[in-house]
C-alpha cells in the first residue's frame, strides 16, 4: 500500500475495529471538555471534520485542525454551520467517520441537515456545546436548553440519539460512543455538552488503542446488481456502500423506497418513516444509559444530566447529610429516553426534582413518564450559570416526607 | 416481447446513463433539463472516466432531479447544499470526479454562499447549473437570475431586483473554467462538459434553458421550442468574452463561449502543499494529487 | 403506458432501399411528450409530427423521409425524454456507429 492509499484508506476508516494507534493519545491528561472531545473523536476513527467557528465550541475544531494532518485527518472550515453540517454527510458517504461542531446559533442552522441525516441514513456526529439562548444569548456562559432542539429541531417525525457529558473523561468516551452508535443505527448522535463541561480541565485517561472498542461501519457483501440502499436488516438498518466502489446508488432526502428511488405517497411514507423511528424506539433498551447514586432507598430522586448533575450530586449529598434518602438518576444517554427506569422508580420515589439550565425541556419528560403518580418539581436556570446546590436542596427539603423534623 | 428485439445493437448513448425504470422523468414538455442530460451523457461517454468514480450530486428543484434519473452514483441532498455536500465526498475522497448539477434557484441563491466559497477556494468540482430564469418545481417565482422586467408569480408586475450575471460571478469568485451555453447548442454543450470532466479545479457551466410551463407561459414566450429559437437567434458566441459584459436582459442577446480557461492550485494541493512545508516529515500524508516528497 | 411500453418504430423500408440509407432513427413513441425539438431542428428536416397519438396523449415524430436521414443523431441529442435518436448506416446497409459516442459501449470497470 503506497503512502497515497494508506492515508485514504485511513480517512476511511477501512480497517478499524480497534481503535488506530495513530489517533489515540494513550496515557493521563489534563484536558478541558473541549479537548477531550477532540481525542474522543480521534480514537474513534474519525478522521474528517468540518466546522465553523462558534464559542463555546471552538476549541475541539481548533484541537482537530492541529492534531488531524499528523494522522491522517483533514479539517475543513467552511463557510458557515449549514455546509458543515452537509460537507460531513458527503464526507461520510465518500467513506469517512465524521463530525461537526457547533453552539446553539449554529446548531440551529444545522437542523436541515439533521433530517437529511436521518431520512438518508447518513451515521455522524454533531457536538453542541450549549452557551445560554434564545439567539446570540450568552455565548461565553453555559445552557441546556437545546435539549428539546435536539430531540425535534429538525421538521417531520424522527429518532435520534443524543449524549451528555458530566466530565472530561465523558467528553472523551461519550464521543467514541456517539461514532460507534451512529454506525450501528446509522442515524445522527449529538454529543449535548454545555460550557462548563466543555471548558472544564480535569484528568482524562486515555486507554491503549488495543482497548477502545470501534464500530466499523457495515458495508454490504452484495454485489451491485443485488443490493438495495434501503433494505434493512432484522433490526431496521440497511448496509451501507461508500461512492466510488461501484454501487451506482441513489441517495435523497426525499420519501423514498428500498431502491432509494422517490417514492412520494403514503405507502412509502410509512414504511420508511415507521422503519427510520423504530430502529431506535425498537432498541431503547439497548441505547438507554444512566448512572444511579443513592436511589436504593430514595423518596427523592433527582434527575439531572451534564454539568447540572455535578451540581444535584452535591445536593443530594446534603439531603442525605440531614437524614432525607435522596439520590440522584443521571440520564447518559438522554435521546432516547430513560422511561422505563423512571416508571420503576415512580413506585418507590415521593416526588422527583428535575434540575437543569433551562426553563423546564426534560422535566416534561420525566412528568410524561412519572404520568402523575409523585410530583414532579422542576429547579429551573435560565442559563448563563450552574445551579447553587441549595436551590436544589431546598426543593428536595420541600418534598421529603421528614423536612418538619429537620426545620 | 418482439418488439424489443428490435432495439438496434447500437442503443440511445444515453440509455446506459439513465435509469430507464424511472423514465418518463418530472420534466414538462419542452423543458430543456433533459436535452442537457443528453449532453451529459455523451460528454461521459467520449471521457472514458471510470464510471465508478463519477458522482453526480443535486440539490432541490427541477435540475435537482437530475442525480435521481442518472444511473451514476448520485445524490439528492437539501436545497442549496448540493455543493458543501459535494466537497464532503470530493476532499474525503480526491478519486472521484464530481459533479454537481443544479439549477440557478438552488445554486445561486440558497447556495449561492456555497458556490463562491467552493469557487473561492478552488475545489474540485464540476458546477452545472441550468437556468431557466425561475423556480420551477414551486411554481414559477422569481429568482436571483430573472431578468429585469420578466414576470414570475412573486413579480407579477415585472421584475425590478438586478440579476446575477452568473459567469461574472463565477469568474470574480475564482473559477478556472467558465462557460455559458444554451440548450439549443447541444455539440457545443457536450464539447464543454467533456472539458470540464478533463479539467482539475472549480469549473462552472452555465445552461441557459426554457421554461415553457411557467417562465415561458407567463412572459409570453410561446412554447419550448418557440425558446428554443429564441437561444438560437439571439445567441452571440464569444470565446473567451469579458464576462462582466455578459449579463442577460430580458429576451434579449445572450454571449455564449468559453469565457475563462486558467489553471490555479486546487484546494487539496493548497492544503497538501503547506502541510508538508509546515510539517515535513510529521505530516500524515495526503490523497490528492500533490504528494509531498 | 400501453401494451408495448418500450415500442420502437424503425425507419420505413430499411431492407430495401438500404444502399440508399445513410442513417436509421429510432422512436421510443411512448416516451415522447412531443415538444417537437427534433423536427425542428433535424438538419435534414425528415422528421414530421405524426398523426396518431401516443400513451401520453402527445403526437411522436415520423419519419416522413427515410432516405433522407444521415445519421447525425441531433434528434437524440436534442430530445428532452430520451424518445428518439439515430445512428449511421455502413455502406451495406448495416447499422454502424452512432456519432454522439462511439459503439455505446459504457466503461463502469474498476
Amino acid at each position: 500500500m503506497d503512502s497515497k492509499a494508506k492515508v485514504l484508506a485511513v480517512r476511511q476508516g477501512r480497517y478499524c475495529v480497534q481503535a488506530d494507534p495513530a489517533g489515540v493519545l494513550t496515557g493521563t491528561h489534563f484536558l478541558d471538555g473541549d479537548q477531550a472531545c477532540c481525542e474522543g473523536a480521534l480514537a474513534a476513527g474519525c478522521r474528517f471534520a468540518a466546522g465553523y467557528p462558534i464559542t463555546p465550541s471552538t476549541e475541539i475544531v481548533e484541537r482537530f485542525a492541529q492534531r488531524a494532518p499528523l494522522v491522517g485527518g483533514i479539517f475543513l472550515q467552511m463557510e458557515d454551520e449549514l455546509a458543515s453540517s452537509i460537507a460531513i454527510a458527503g464526507a461520510v458517504w465518500a467513506g469517512a467517520k465524521a463530525f461537526t461542531v457547533t453552539s446553539g446559533p449554529g446548531f440551529s442552522l444545522m437542523m436541515e441537515h439533521i433530517g437529511f441525516a436521518v431520512m438518508t441514513e447518513t451515521p455522524l456526529v454533531i457536538v453542541d456545546v450549549q452557551r445560554g439562548g434564545p439567539s446570540t444569548g450568552l455565548p461565553t456562559l453555559p445552557g441546556q436548553a437545546d435539549m428539546m432542539q435536539a430531540r425535534w429541531g429538525s421538521h417531520g417525525d424522527y429518532e435520534i440519539i443524543a449524549l451528555s457529558p458530566n466530565s472530561p473523561q465523558e467528553c472523551f468516551d461519550l464521543t467514541i460512543d456517539a461514532f460507534n452508535l451512529a454506525e450501528q443505527y446509522r442515524v445522527p448522535v449529538f454529543l449535548m455538552m454545555d460550557e462548563c463541561v466543555g471548558h472544564m480541565t480535569e484528568k482524562v485517561v486515555i486507554p491503549p488503542p488495543g482497548e477502545i472498542e470501534i464500530v466499523p461501519r457495515r458495508y454490504t457483501s452484495l454485489p451491485p446488481s443485488q443490493y438495495l440502499p434501503y433494505r434493512a436488516d432484522a433490526h431496521g438498518v440497511p448496509e451501507m456502500v461508500r461512492a466510488g466502489d461501484g454501487y451506482p446508488i441513489h441517495i435523497t432526502g426525499l420519501t423514498h423506497d428500498e431502491r432509494g428511488y422517490p417514492a412520494t405517497n403514503y405507502q412509502a411514507q410509512e414504511q420508511l418513516v415507521r422503519r427510520l423511528i423504530n430502529k431506535i424506539r425498537q432498541h431503547t433498551d439497548e441505547i438507554v444509559r444512566y448512572e444511579e447514586t443513592t436511589l436504593d432507598d430514595a423518596e427523592i430522586v433527582v434527575v439531572a444530566y451534564g454539568i447540572t448533575a455535578r451540581v444535584a450530586m452535591q445536593a443530594v449529598q446534603m439531603a442525605r447529610e440531614r437524614g432525607i434518602a435522596a439520590g440522584l438518576l443521571r440520564p447518559i444517554v438522554v435521546w432516547p429516553f430513560l422511561e422505563k427506569r423512571l416508571r420503576e422508580l415512580a413506585n418507590q420515589a415521593r416526588a422527583f426534582v428535575v434540575a437543569e439550565i433551562n426553563c423546564g425541556q426534560i422535566v416534561q419528560e420525566v412528568e410524561r413518564a412519572v404520568s402523575g403518580r409523585a410530583p414532579v418539581v422542576l429547579v429551573p436556570g435560565a442559563g448563563g450559570a450552574v445551579h447553587h446546590p441549595e436551590e436544589i436542596l431546598e426543593a428536595i427539603l420541600t418534598h421529603a416526607s421528614t423536612r418538619e423534623v429537620l426545620r | 416481447m418482439s418488439v424489443l428485439a428490435e432495439v438496434p445493437l447500437a442503443p440511445n448513448p444515453v440509455e446506459a446513463f439513465i435509469r430507464s425504470e424511472r423514465i418518463p422523468h418530472v420534466w414538462c414538455p419542452g423543458c430543456g433539463i433533459g436535452t442537457t442530460v443528453n449532453c451529459f451523457s455523451r460528454a461521459l461517454l467520449q471521457s472514458r472516466l471510470n464510471l465508478e468514480r463519477v458522482v453526480v450530486v443535486s440539490g432541490i428543484g427541477c435540475t435537482g432531479r437530475v442525480a435521481g434519473y442518472l444511473q451514476l452514483t448520485s445524490f439528492h441532498t437539501t436545497h442549496g447544499r448540493a455543493i458543501p455536500f459535494a466537497t464532503g465526498l470530493k476532499v474525503a475522497n480526491p478519486e472521484l470526479t464530481v459533479v454537481v448539477y443544479s439549477g440557478d434557484g438552488d445554486l445561486v441563491s440558497i447556495g449561492g454562499n456555497h458556490f463562491i466559497h467552493a469557487a473561492r477556494r478552488n475545489q474540485d468540482l464540476k458546477v452545472i447549473c441550468v437556468n431557466n430564469f425561475t423556480y420551477g418545481m414551486t411554481g414559477g417565482q422569481v429568482t436571483p437570475t430573472t431578468p429585469l422586467s420578466a414576470i414570475s408569480s412573486t413579480t407579477p408586475y415585472g421584475c425590478f431586483e438586478e440579476p446575477f450575471n452568473l459567469p461574472f460571478l463565477a469568474e470574480s469568485a475564482g473559477a478556472t473554467y467558465v462557460a455559458r451555453w444554451t440548450s439549443y447548442h447541444v455539440r457545443q454543450l457536450t464539447h464543454a462538459m467533456g472539458e470540464m470532466l478533463r479539467k482539475k479545479g472549480f469549473s462552472f457551466l452555465e445552461i441557459i434553458s426554457g421554461c415553457p410551463t411557467l417562465y415561458g407561459r407567463r412572459n409570453r414566450l410561446g412554447d419550448g421550442l418557440d425558446e428554443m429559437k429564441y437561444f438560437k437567434d439571439k445567441s452571440v458566441v464569444q470565446h473567451g468574452a469579458n464576462t462582466k459584459e455578459a449579463g442577460i436582459g430580458f429576451q434579449g442577446p445572450i454571449v455564449v463561449g468559453k469565457f475563462v480557461d486558467i489553471e490555479r492550485p486546487v484546494f487539496l494541493e493548497q492544503m497538501n502543499q503547506q502541510l508538508a512545508r509546515t510539517l515535513d516529515a510529521q505530516y500524515a500524508g495526503c490523497v490528492g494529487d500533490y504528494v509531498p516528497s | 403506458m400501453t401494451d408495448e411500453p418500450n415500442q420502437m418504430s424503425k425507419g420505413t423500408g430499411v431492407a430495401e432501399k438500404a444502399k440508399r440509407i445513410r442513417g436509421i432513427v429510432y422512436i421510443n413513441l411512448n416516451r415522447c411528450k412531443g415538444c417537437g425539438f427534433c423536427i425542428a431542428f433535424c438538419p435534414p428536416g425528415v422528421l414530421v409530427f405524426s398523426e396518431q397519438f401516443n400513451a401520453q396523449g402527445y403526437h411522436p415524430p415520423r419519419l416522413a423521409d427515410a432516405e433522407g436521414c444521415t445519421g447525425c443523431d441531433l434528434c437524440g441529442l436534442y430530445c428532452p425524454d430520451f424518445a428518439i435518436y439515430a445512428v449511421m448506416t455502413h455502406k451495406n446497409g448495416q447499422q454502424g456507429k452512432s456519432p454522439g459516442g462511439s459503439t455505446g459501449e459504457v466503461l463502469r470497470a474498476s
